[in-house]
């Protein structure tokens, strides 16, 4: 690599990957704007019906009169606190749970079946038994997050701790550690980017699972907003209602990114 | 009086295909600031062996001795430097050095002051909070060499120490890590496979059989004795001499 002064090459090979870049970044916009425009010059044109697929500015009006008058944050809210406080807890359930199968090689060969089980069963359908056992509450729709994201943790948390390299083990067992000691001075520290891993994958599984939770027992929610506003045939309102799911997700998404940053900073 | 002795040792592995024999009858006294080098082909136990000083596994048959005492499970006495340095990539440069002061609940302000003298007496002063990932190799096992003797163990116990080095660093590693061992007056047990990192670091050389693992022959290096560093023991014509009768006892079939 030459250090000293930077050659006009070298100046034109950067200024042609940054122009790549700027293009790609201009044409994803574009489309998207793009698509907009299509969709609401065909739904004015009457190419497609207004009534069914909805359209840009209809769904920008049920944003606006949401905001006004029926709570737009109390729905944000309780779709938002319903997945947060799922995907901690089934998170939070499912890494003590690995630890106990991690700690317990006779335990662990014993629920090997049971979560294999689990693991397979579309958790969405243990919804109506939540609510019978639940009623029609908070609690039905966070269980609903828990169980589709409590399964896949201790899997992967499992999995992530047994993978550990049995050498860094064997050193800290040279100093006289013991299960315990290994298992917070090695198994725990080394796991961390799985457990980010099982975050992300998390955040997604619960907002799955808060929305049907939702759809199913809410009076409130984008779950329940969606629901409603397909029983009463506002396609806007539904539009709407997906548009700010979507911005809930990536929200959360990129939380998760930012903790990750912060979290395996330093490390390789 | 012996530092390290291992009385009539055999060792067998159970596994479901069967048992079998890691280690047959191994009896060896080695005394205090002693270095003795293991060498043998793959599997033939030499590992197990350590294994078996540090008091991670039990032998079957047969006893380990250090200063007279049976060893039970892993000791204060001993210290065990393992193939790679294997730093933990979580943890800064000077935390790494504490792990064992910390498990064994013994890192005292004290105790980490003198760890901190030892980085910097080892060239790595400076480098204290950084993370492994930005050092290099021959760096890396410096500290790993340090978090070992931040324990104070009189007996060290090395497994292909330098393995993971490529050739110009593990020459230039071992002589510090010999330099280091000798003013610290430790007795150093070695396993390796290769016959020349055995002779120019080693009192003695122990020749051990394929599996199941037995004393072959020992061979006194007289250059060690004479105090001389690893690269001044390269230098001399015995250095070829003991190589090829050790190579010959490697290869030999009895």
């Amino acid at each position: 690599m030459i250090e000293d002064g930077v050659s006009p090459e070298h100046l034109a090979y950067l200024r042609s990957l940054r122009l790549k870049a700027a293009l790609v970044r201009t044409t994803q916009i574009l489309l998207l704007i793009g698509l907009f425009i299509l969709w609401e010059v065909a739904a004015a044109r009457g190419w497609i019906n207004a009534f069914i697929f909805s359209q840009p500015t209809r769904i920008w009006a049920a944003l606006v009169r949401l905001y006004r008058e029926d709570g737009l944050w109390r729905h944000l809210g309780w779709t938002v606190g319903e997945t947060v406080l799922g995907f901690t807890v089934g998170t939070a359930a499912g890494i003590v749970i690995a630890v106990v199968l991690w700690w317990s090689e006779f335990f662990s060969q014993v629920m090997d079946p049971y979560i294999v089980v689990l693991n397979s069963i579309p958790k969405v359908a243990l919804g109506p038994i939540f609510i019978v056992w639940l009623g029609t509450t908070i609690t039905a729709v966070v269980a609903m997050a828990i169980a589709v994201s409590i399964i896949v943790t201790i899997m992967m948390m499992h999995t992530g701790f047994k993978e550990v390299d049995p050498n860094k083990v064997k050193l800290v067992r040279t100093f006289g550690a013991s299960k315990g000691q290994v298992l917070w001075k090695v198994i725990i520290p080394a796991s961390i980017p799985t457990m980010i891993a099982a975050l992300k994958v998390n955040v997604g599984l619960s907002l799955v699972g808060t929305i049907v939770g939702e759809f199913l027992a809410s009076k409130a929610g984008l779950g329940y907003l969606i629901v409603y506003g397909g029983q009463v045939f506002n396609m806007s309102l539904v539009m709407a209602s997906v548009l700010l799911l979507l911005a809930v997700s990536v929200v959360l998404y990129y939380a998760v990114s930012f903790l990750e940053e912060r979290v395996t900073k330093g490390r390789q | 009086m012996a530092r390290v002795d291992l009385k009539n040792v055999s060792l067998n592995y159970h596994t479901l295909a069967g048992e079998v024999k890691a280690l047959e009858g191994i009896n060896l006294a080695i005394s205090d600031q002693e270095f003795v080098a293991i060498v043998g082909q793959s599997g033939c136990g030499k590992s197990t062996l350590l294994s078996l000083i540090s008091g991670l596994l039990k032998p079957t048959r047969g006893s380990v001795f250090i200063d007279d005492e049976e060893v039970q499970g892993p000791s204060k006495r001993v210290g065990y430097m393992l193939q790679n340095d294997y730093l933990f990539e979580w943890r800064t440069i000077l935390d790494n050095a504490l792990l064992g002061l910390e498990i064994r609940r013994e890192k005292t302000p004290q105790a980490v002051e003198e760890v901190k003298a030892m980085l910097q007496a080892y060239g790595l002063g400076g480098f204290e909070h950084y993370y492994p990932s930005q050092l290099s190799g021959g760096m890396r096992q410096r500290v790993a060499l340090i978090r070992t003797l931040a324990t104070k163990p009189d007996v060290l116990l090395l497994d292909e120490p330098f393995s993971a080095l490529d050739y110009q660093n593990r020459l230039s590693v071992g002589e510090e890590v010999v330099k280091i061992l000798r003013e610290r007056k430790k007795t150093v047990i070695m396993v390796t496979h290769d016959i020349p990192e055995a002779v120019s670091m080693a009192n003695r050389v122990v020749v051990m059989t394929p599996r199941p693992g037995r004393i072959r022959s020992i061979h006194r290096i007289k250059m060690c004795d004479e105090g001389l560093t690893p690269l001044q023991t390269r230098e001399k014509p015995q250095f070829r001499e003991y190589f090829t009768t050790i190579w010959k006892e490697l290869n030999r079939d009895d």
